[in-house]
């Protein structure tokens, strides 16, 4: 059997009624700081979420949260309608952290980076040829194929964070969290990053991720939560984020400057 | 050289030291990875205890030293779990009580002196016996099927450790596996490179290796090589120069890394400017572009 079968039939079982991701109150402290004072989040089947707010509001807490690498000190988190503490469906979740946790002392290559995101699938098992060919297609989607042979550390920031969004894709998964994926990311990579997101959205994986600003992703957004002092300041709704400069990515990211300026706003 | 080769215990020294030349660098590059070079060292200082142990209770000391550096260096994996405030402190405490501890421990032995230590401390060709070579060819295969074996799970836990658990590998398993690895490597590396420069072996040819390399397999692989080169002219060297086998493979190494990093220098520039040529995408480089 494929191993992308048997996920399929899974998906298939669990449409639409059940959220892929859902916070209830939850609360959570980094040392004697209280970050997270009850988040409430949900992300349905397909949706993508963005999460905005100043530094130090709790947003990458929160995605952290989400995958189980911030304890959580009250509240219910639930991840495709498993509590966190028994889920073990991590083959289903792709997650790209901050890039700044992803730095070995010894050189790697793009593609063995890449590889490593496939892991969530053959565990303890060698790569297969199925898996090969996914991590091939995680390079393509991200515009890093020519690029798989040459070593990490001889890319530019947002090259570095292009290769750990295909590491996340090449488990090819329902959910995708990503922290600050557009941090410190050139022009070229943020539209390369916007295409592959609109990629992924079309073919029905949900997305959680965290954001400065909307940028080039504006159109992509379903919803945009923005977090104040560990809690939900408010929610915009798709009809207040698609600001007509917006809708058409390319215009904006060859332009170069406009869709950045007009959603700062959400911060403020 | 093939008078050396007639007297049984060089044939003995050179299977350990080809195994060792193996197995230490091959473990040696993960700790580099994780950036935990001096690993190694501290398990060094453990293992002394153990040794003194073997001598007081009449036992095998790499038997007991397998055991007392495994334990203490699954006691470093969980400082670095639990005690990130004050880890290095915690540390210190058990390198150096493992090293007073094998001071105290051989001295109560019945004619235990340092004089014990000192072939364990700095190596030793002569004093590698049938049965050791037997421990230390077990021991190696089963450091090799660890790292070689796991190499892909490793990689990915010493890479990016918060990243591995969310794909939900065993983490914690994997990385007390590889302490207790690391632990036998030392070990197994004691009598010929001896404890206080077992950790060179495990470190530097990695460190050479990295100067010529992209990529992770490549590393490995030539860091292993550059292992068995120096490991071998090593042990004949002190063979030949009547010299203890640790210090002529621990200079050999250091030898081999100074002239892989020039001869690996000029390799790195052209690298970096065909880098940045086909960058694409007008993409800004930090590395080699030319400034306007």
């Amino acid at each position: 059997m494929e191993p992308g079968e048997h996920v399929e039939g899974e998906r298939a079982m669990r449409t639409a009624s059940e959220p892929v991701i859902s916070l209830r109150g939850v609360t959570a402290s980094l040392g004697a700081r209280t970050v997270l004072r009850g988040i409430d989040l949900t992300v349905a089947p397909g949706e993508v979420v963005a999460l905005l707010g100043a530094n130090g509001s709790g947003k990458s807490t929160t995605v952290r949260a989400a995958v189980g690498q911030v304890p959580v000190s009250g509240g219910e988190l639930a991840l495709f309608g498993t509590p966190l503490a028994r889920f073990r469906g991590w083959r289903r979740v792709g997650y790209v952290p901050q890039r700044s946790t992803a730095a070995g002392g010894v050189p790697a290559t793009v593609r063995e980076v890449v590889s490593s995101g496939r892991l969530a699938r053959t565990r303890l098992r060698p790569l297969g040829r199925a898996d090969k060919a996914a991590v091939r297609h995680a390079l393509d989607v991200v515009g890093m194929a020519d690029r798989a042979g040459d070593s990490v550390n001889a890319l530019s920031g947002g090259q570095h964070q292009r290769v750990l969004i295909a590491r996340a894709l090449a488990g090819e998964p329902e959910l995708l969290i990503m922290d600050e994926p557009l941090t410190g990311v050139d022009l070229a990579s943020q539209r390369v990053l916007a295409e592959a997101l609109r990629g992924q959205k079309d073919g029905g994986t949900s997305v959680l991720l965290v954001l400065h600003e909307l940028g080039p992703l504006a159109p992509l957004i379903d919803r945009a939560v923005v977090l104040r002092d560990g809690r939900v300041e408010r929610v915009d709704e798709p009809e207040r984020l698609h600001d007509p400069s917006c809708h058409h990515p390319r215009d904006t990211t060859d332009g170069a400057e406009p869709a950045t300026m007009i959603e700062t706003g959400l911060l403020s | 050289m093939t008078e050396m080769l007639q007297y049984e215990f060089m044939q003995r020294a050179l299977i350990a030291a080809l195994m060792i030349g193996v197995a230490a660098p091959a473990v040696g590059v993960y700790l580099v990875q994780r950036r935990q070079a001096i690993m190694g060292d501290g398990i060094g200082h453990i293992a002394l205890t153990g040794v003194a142990l073997g001598f007081l209770l009449n036992t095998s000391p790499v038997w007991t030293a397998v055991l007392v550096s495994s334990a203490g260096a699954m006691g470093m994996e969980l400082i670095r779990w639990y005690g990130k405030t004050r880890g290095d402190l915690a540390l210190a405490l058990l390198f150096y009580g493992g090293m007073a501890g094998g001071v105290m421990l051989i001295n109560l032995a019945p004619n235990g002196s340092n004089a014990n230590l000192v072939t364990y401390l700095f190596g030793s060709i002569t004093t590698v016996s049938e049965e050791d070579v037997t421990t230390i060819v077990g021991l190696s295969v089963c450091v090799l099927a660890v790292s070689i074996g796991l190499r892909r799970q490793l990689f990915a836990v010493c890479q990016d450790e918060e990243f591995a658990r969310v794909t939900g590998l065993p983490v914690r398993a994997l990385n007390l596996l590889l302490a207790v690895t690391a632990a036998v490597t030392v070990t197994v590396s004691m009598r010929v490179v001896g404890l206080l420069l077992v950790s060179a072996l495990m470190v530097i040819p990695v460190a050479a290796a990295q100067q010529a390399t992209r990529g992770f397999a490549t590393t490995l692989g030539l860091s292993v090589v550059f292992g068995v080169v120096v490991t071998l002219s090593g042990t004949t060297l002190s063979y030949e120069a009547d010299v203890p086998p640790g210090a002529s493979i621990v200079l050999l190494a250091i030898g081999l890394f100074v002239v892989v990093t020039v001869l690996a220098t000029p390799l790195a520039r052209s690298r970096a400017r065909r880098a940045a040529a086909g960058a694409g995408e007008g993409a800004p480089e930090r590395e080699g572009a030319p400034v306007a």
